[in-house]
């Protein structure tokens, strides 16, 4: 059976040419980063050069980026780090209601340790509106926490505008985004769009798991969210995951030679998905703006690699695994289950019908997907959908 | 350093003339589960008790931990052996067994005697004043109390000359393997392996049957049953698990049956394959984790109309009790935290609102003949599809 993997927005693929390097970096430029000797020099390569490519696709000096061990602690140090270093300039931080839990949850710890928070709605399509932001700014605001794509619905923030009007109001407010999605998919340059702060994983990217970075622009010294042994320039502690960040390197170098075929591919295959669900009875596609407009300039206002589609009266567990049984691989849109209820945020907070919550399915495409596999998936929905719609409870 | 642990067993101490063929039993079982620690343990019966030599060496924790779930061990007691049975050599080693183990010794004694070798010169009474005295001369902070001693003190001489003071609960009951087998009917929750462990307990080897319904339960709920499966298999011993695809029948009674009657119907089929199977296995009944009146499918009328589909007994060990009895017995033994991992099980999956409560055998029986056409088919199908897996003790 063919297997068609459609959940690239949880995970991808690593890149061969990724996982060579990584091999090679263990098997053997094995030394450690800080040793003197050869074996530590050559260690050290890897982790430069990933940097310098980094560097490179944002158009940031070298210096500004800190390898992590993915978007989980980037974001943690982001918030954690980012709330501290401005204490003395207020207690405010704003953030959105669909955030991802790794933004969520330590912004609930800021909260518990005093700071008042903000949690901004959005429109119907996951976007926050420009004047929700300016209304919720006040003198005290000392961070803004905002993700440059949904992870669940896929909707594209229009972030260079929202830091535009936190640092006209508040200056010294800092401005963070959660990149983790949107990083390559998104022309994202952090400079020029007055980003101060920005997460990236690199597992979803075809970078191994376990690797990530986040962005801290020129001049603003955070403190360490992990102390140690003083690795790169004290600001985060621990050996440097040197195969990892090898492969790291790789796979940004390679997206980033591609990043606008890669981008132009990924927008004409979600427009596919989302034309063929009007195929399939009761399929209602999330995040896409309605509008008299042409779906092609629609969809371009989203991210190109996320559909979210709800299926009325259609369990998204048991559409996943009836899915699953054909070999195509998705994520639902929300994780529940009868026994443990985490109805998602992103899909409450666009206003998606209570019964359609636990009926949505979320379908992410990469680089390498084909045409082809689009339409067997929806060929696969629209025999499933109808089947499956007959069983329901009660 | 512990030489040997003496183990006593309760009930089958009681048995007549057959009562080797028991203590056969709990030899081969304690073999059995020493088995996965070391292979050097000599465990040999000696009348009213059976001994475990460990081999030097040997992992104290590791041989309480496999002695004490060995069912039909009433209870087992850590022993230094004496180098020989003259007097002196038996003075020497209750002194040095009180320096070894017993670290407060500002406590209070009643020294114990078994003298199961009655040709021995000195008789019971007399053991005991005279080591009592003896302890008293060489630890003078230790005082007598034969009312409510802290340290029973205990001699037992037979062949060789033993010596303990503690003992520990075992999980009781009767050797496994000594009274046949019985077919479990095991899901993911919290009741069904705790009736398992139950009768097994009772000395019987448990087989098991699982449905599952794909796409309706996942992978990971088929994964939980082998696990718990596996939990309970350190009580009971291997067991083979029988995992019996039920999706096609599911929808069968879902599309021609009244939905209010699924639940029932679907466990008349469970129960009727079931037994097939344990046929097969050469069982002699049925076990389940029911309860009366915990759910709609539990109740006295429910479980007459399941129970008519049966030649076979069906067991229900848990029948009389509440849920938070048999939670704590879940927890005891292990299951629990597997039991309340979140995955749907296939009696879950589309429960009616209101299903019935006082279900009448004729009209499910009416019900039935609505799939006459095919279900035995399907029923065949479902039996010759099935997979088995051998479950073992890690």
């Amino acid at each position: 059976m063919r297997e068609i993997y459609l959940d690239n927005a949880a995970t991808t693929k690593v890149l061969p040419k990724a996982a060579d390097v990584a091999a090679e970096a263990m098997r053997e430029s094995y030394g450690n980063p800080s040793s003197l000797h050869h074996k530590g020099f050559e260690a050290e390569q890897y982790i430069k050069e990933a940097r310098r490519n980094i560097a490179l696709s944002l158009k940031v000096p070298e210096e500004t980026i800190i390898f992590t061990s993915g978007g989980t602690e980037s974001n943690n140090m982001a918030l954690l780090c980012g709330a501290e270093a401005r204490k003395r300039q207020g207690n405010h931080i704003i953030t959105t209601r669909i955030e991802h839990a790794s933004v969520y949850q330590p912004v609930l710890r800021l909260e518990e340790l005093g700071y008042r928070v903000t949690f901004l709605p959005v429109d119907e399509n996951g976007r926050v509106r420009p004047e929700t932001l300016s209304e919720a700014l006040t003198d005290d605001t000392i961070l803004v926490s905002i993700m440059a794509v949904n992870n669940e619905i896929g909707a594209a923030e229009p972030i260079t505008e929202l830091a535009k009007i936190v640092h006209e109001r508040n200056p010294q407010a800092l401005f963070h985004t959660d990149a983790i999605q949107g990083y390559g998919k998104l022309p994202i340059f952090p400079k020029r769009a007055g980003i101060d702060l920005m997460s990236v994983s690199g597992h979803k990217l075809h970078a191994p798991k376990g690797t990530g970075f986040l962005y801290v622009r020129e001049k603003l010294t955070l403190k360490p969210l992990i102390y140690g042994g003083g690795q790169q320039k004290d600001r985060r502690s621990g050996t440097e995951n040197v195969p990892g960040i090898a492969g790291l390197g790789v796979a940004v170098k390679e997206w980033f030679d591609h990043a606008d075929e890669y981008r132009n591919h990924l927008y004409a295959m979600k427009e596919r998905f989302v034309r063929a669900m009007e195929d399939v009875p009761g399929a209602i596609v999330n995040g896409v703006p309605q509008g008299n407009e042409p779906l092609t300039e629609r969809i371009a206002m989203t991210a190109p690699h996320i559909a979210s589609v709800s299926f009325t009266g259609v369990r998204s567990e048991v559409l996943l695994h009836a899915l699953e049984e054909k070999g195509i691989y998705v994520s639902s849109g929300s994780a529940c289950s009868s026994n443990h209820p985490a109805i998602s945020g992103t899909l409450k907070a666009i206003g998606v019908r209570d019964d359609l919550l636990d009926s949505t399915l979320r379908f992410s495409f990469s680089f390498e997907t084909a045409e082809e596999e689009i339409d067997i998936a929806a060929a696969a929905l629209r025999e499933l959908v109808p089947v499956l719609g007959r069983y329901r409870r009660g | 350093m512990y030489q040997a642990f003496l183990i006593k067993y309760a009930e089958i101490g009681l048995k007549g003339n057959n009562r080797s063929y028991f203590e056969d039993c709990l030899v081969k079982q304690i073999r059995y589960s020493l088995r996965a620690v070391g292979d050097s343990y000599q465990v040999r019966k000696e009348p009213g008790r059976i001994f475990v030599e460990c081999p030097e060496g040997y992992d104290y924790d590791d041989t309480v931990e496999a002695i004490s779930k060995v069912f039909g061990v009433a209870e087992y007691c850590p022993v230094e052996i004496c180098k020989s049975t003259e007097w002196d050599d038996i003075l020497a080693a209750c002194r040095s067994y009180v320096e070894r183990n017993v670290a407060d010794r500002n406590t209070t004694f009643k020294v114990f005697c078994k003298r199961g070798d009655k040709n021995y010169p000195k008789e019971s009474p007399e053991i005991c004043a005279d080591i009592g005295e003896y302890l008293l001369q060489c630890f003078p902070e230790l005082k007598v109390d034969v009312v409510n001693p802290k340290l029973r003190f205990t001699v037992e001489v037979r062949g060789r000359v033993y010596i303990y003071t503690d003992s520990f609960p075992g999980p009781g009951g009767m050797p496994v393997g000594c009274n046949g087998k019985a077919m479990l009917l095991l899901s993911g929750g919290i009741d069904s392996p705790v009736a398992g462990y139950m009768i097994s307990k009772r000395g019987v080897y448990i087989d098991a049957t699982y449905f599952h319904a794909p796409p309706y339960t996942s992978e990971r709920a088929l994964q939980k049953v082998i696990d718990l499966a596996r939990i309970i298999s350190r009580y009971t011993g291997p067991i083979h698990l029988n995992i019996v695809n039920f999706t096609e029948i599911q929808m069968f009674i879902y599309d021609r049956c009244p939905h209010d009657e699924l639940t029932i119907l679907m466990r008349r089929y469970m129960m009727r394959i079931a037994e097939r199977i344990a046929k097969e296995h050469d069982c002699l009944a049925l076990v389940t984790g029911e309860s009366i009146g915990q759910v709609a499918s539990q109740t006295m009328h429910s479980l007459v109309t399941t129970n008519a589909v049966c030649e076979l007994p069906v067991y229900r060990p848990l029948i009389a009790f509440d849920k938070e009895d048999i939670v704590a017995i879940s927890k005891k033994i292990g299951t629990y935290e597997t039991s309340i991992l979140p995955y749907e099980d296939c009696c879950t999956i589309y429960v009616a609102k209101h299903p019935v409560t006082k279900p009448i055998t004729k009209a499910m029986e009416k019900s039935e003949r609505l799939l006459a056409d095919q279900i035995d088919e399907m029923t065949e199908r479902a039996l010759s599809t099935r997979q088995v897996i051998r479950i073992m003790p890690e």
